[in-house]
């Protein structure tokens, strides 16, 4: 297991994301109103880039045509065949303990810290007065 | 052999015809009945030719009249034969999809008023389902209404393919009373042919339109499930009659898989439609249409997934089996104690209440 830094926090606004590859891994990581997740880039249906694909809604309905849209912009919609996975866990809308995308642990750690290492920084340089996505694989 | 004390989810009382229905039909639409000559007409709902061999088995085929219009002659064939302790009356009539939603609802209601008179006050074993006027929602509703002071009027009767898709809101009035009475909505095969029954057009032979009642089917529990219907009557149990058998398997596959991709869509399906349908839906199991060895079989047992969904039925008089063999052989003992006894009773509530017509305070 390494730590590896993957982004300048102030390079994926909420919302937004990037896609990193880590040790040969395609990875996507996650904005999500300023808590970041990662997630394989990977569908663990077929295969397609699962972190390619739309950020929707948790759309719900306790009854027919009584519509909520709960938890915005926390889900990952395939591009292939739409499966939904739930950004910050990975678990599938349709069958969540059983069809999961990988996820892997990110914090954020200020720049002052990481100087001090020990860890990867293959593509983002650091600078002491920022802040950094650091993932762990 | 079927043992003593099974209970029968399917048998087909016929109207002999519509002069039979006179005397229990309202002053009013007996008037207008005789008017227009109706009297002389059959109103047979018949799909297929009077010969077609499904109609009757040869040796319950009566003397004189329709196959199945005889108390006596179902009691001979078939109730002292099996020995059922219940046995529930689906009557498949012209009434039931009529074009007037008056005239459908009128001689629906003369066609209960009958079988209470005719069969069910002479028969204590006879149970039966409510025949409504499936096109007319509202006036369905208030015959359920009216039928469910009477216990031994167990289920609801609709067709599997009628005017639109059995889940829609407008079918919805006939699903609340159901409901609230404790009476499943039995989807019988058949059509009201307001559309052909296969999706491609009207076929040119028995074969493929018979073949194809399969699908009509599939599309009414497709309907039920994506409309919402069995969140919204969360209480509704649906039985499929003589809708066959062994093609649910691949068409819940085929749900499920799709139901996954589009869901958004429809955001209050919120568990697998497998999942749903193995705890609302029954079949009769005749017509079973059963693979051709007991290997095949077992698999297709595995595939449906519950042991819960199949009832008993003799399909009496339809022609699907010779002798007493009213089910497929090779079925495990356990499950067959549950098909001909327990899940009916599980399925039909009403099955347990005393067969004493309640007050009824509004006829
Ligand atoms: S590959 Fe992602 S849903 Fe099929």
């Amino acid at each position: 297991m390494a730590r590896h830094v993957v982004a300048a926090v102030g390079e994926i606004p909420p919302g937004g994301r990037k896609l990193v590859t880590i040790r040969g891994r395609e990875i996507g990581v996650f904005n999500l109103d300023g808590e970041f997740y990662a997630l394989v880039n990977r569908c663990p249906h077929q295969g397609a880039a699962l972190c390619t694909g739309v950020v929707v809604s948790r759309l719900e309905a306790s009854l027919p045509g009584e519509y909520r849209l709960s938890q915005p912009g926390t889900m990952l919609r395939c591009p292939w065949h739409c499966w939904e996975f739930d950004i910050r866990t990975g678990q599938s809308w349709c069958d969540p303990n059983d069809i999961k995308a990988r996820t892997y642990a990110v914090t954020v750690e200020p720049g002052e810290a990481l100087a001090k290492g020990p860890f990867a920084a293959e593509t983002v340089g650091v600078a002491v007065e920022h802040d950094y996505v650091v993932l762990t694989l | 052999m079927i043992p003593a004390g099974a209970i029968d989810c399917d048998l087909h009382p016929a109207v002999p015809n519509t002069r039979a229905l006179l005397p229990y039909l309202d002053l009013y639409w007996r008037e207008h009945v005789l008017r227009r000559g109706m009297e002389r007409d059959n109103l047979e709902a018949s799909a297929f030719p009077p010969a077609a061999p499904i109609n009757a088995r040869p040796d319950w085929q009566p003397e004189t009249g329709l196959p199945g219009s005889s108390l006596p002659e179902m009691q001979a064939h078939l109730l002292n034969r099996l020995r059922p302790r219940a046995a529930i009356c689906n009557v498949i009539h012209g009434a039931q999809m009529m074009m007037s939603e008056d005239l459908s609802a009128a001689l629906c209601r003369a066609i209960n008023n009958w079988l209470v008179a005719e069969w069910l006050d002479r028969e204590p074993r006879l149970r039966a389902s409510i025949v409504v006027p499936v096109h007319s929602p509202e006036l369905a509703a208030e015959e359920i209404e009216r039928r469910a002071t009477d216990p031994r009027f167990i289920q609801v009767l609709l067709l599997a393919m009628t005017e639109m898709p059995l889940g829609r809101r407008m079918m919805w009035p006939v699903y609340r009373a159901a409901e609230k009475h404790g009476l499943p909505i039995g989807i019988h095969a058949g059509s009201s042919f307001r559309h052909p029954p296969s999706a491609g057009g009207w076929g040119s032979f028995y074969l493929e339109d018979y073949v194809s009642y399969a699908q009509g089917f599939a599309a009414a529990l497709n309907s039920l499930l994506a409309e919402g219907v069995f969140q919204k009557f969360p209480d509704l149990r649906v039985v499929l009659i003589e809708s066959g058998v062994t093609w649910l398997p691949a068409s819940m596959w085929r749900i499920n898989k799709t139901w996954r991709g589009v869901r958004a869509e429809v955001p209050w399906l919120d568990r697998l439609p497998s999942d749903i349908l193995r705890e609302r839906v029954r079949l009769t199991a005749q017509p079973f249409d059963a693979p051709p060895d007991a290997a095949a079989l077992a698999t297709l047992l595995e595939q449906l997934g519950s042991d819960d969904m199949l009832l008993f039925a003799t399909d009496y008089p339809h022609w699907h089996y010779d002798g007493d063999e009213a089910l497929p052989p090779g079925l495990p003992a356990a499950l067959m104690q549950k098909i001909l006894v327990d899940n009916p009773l599980a399925t039909y509530p009403r099955l347990a209440m005393a067969a004493t017509p309640m007050q009824e305070a509004h006829r």
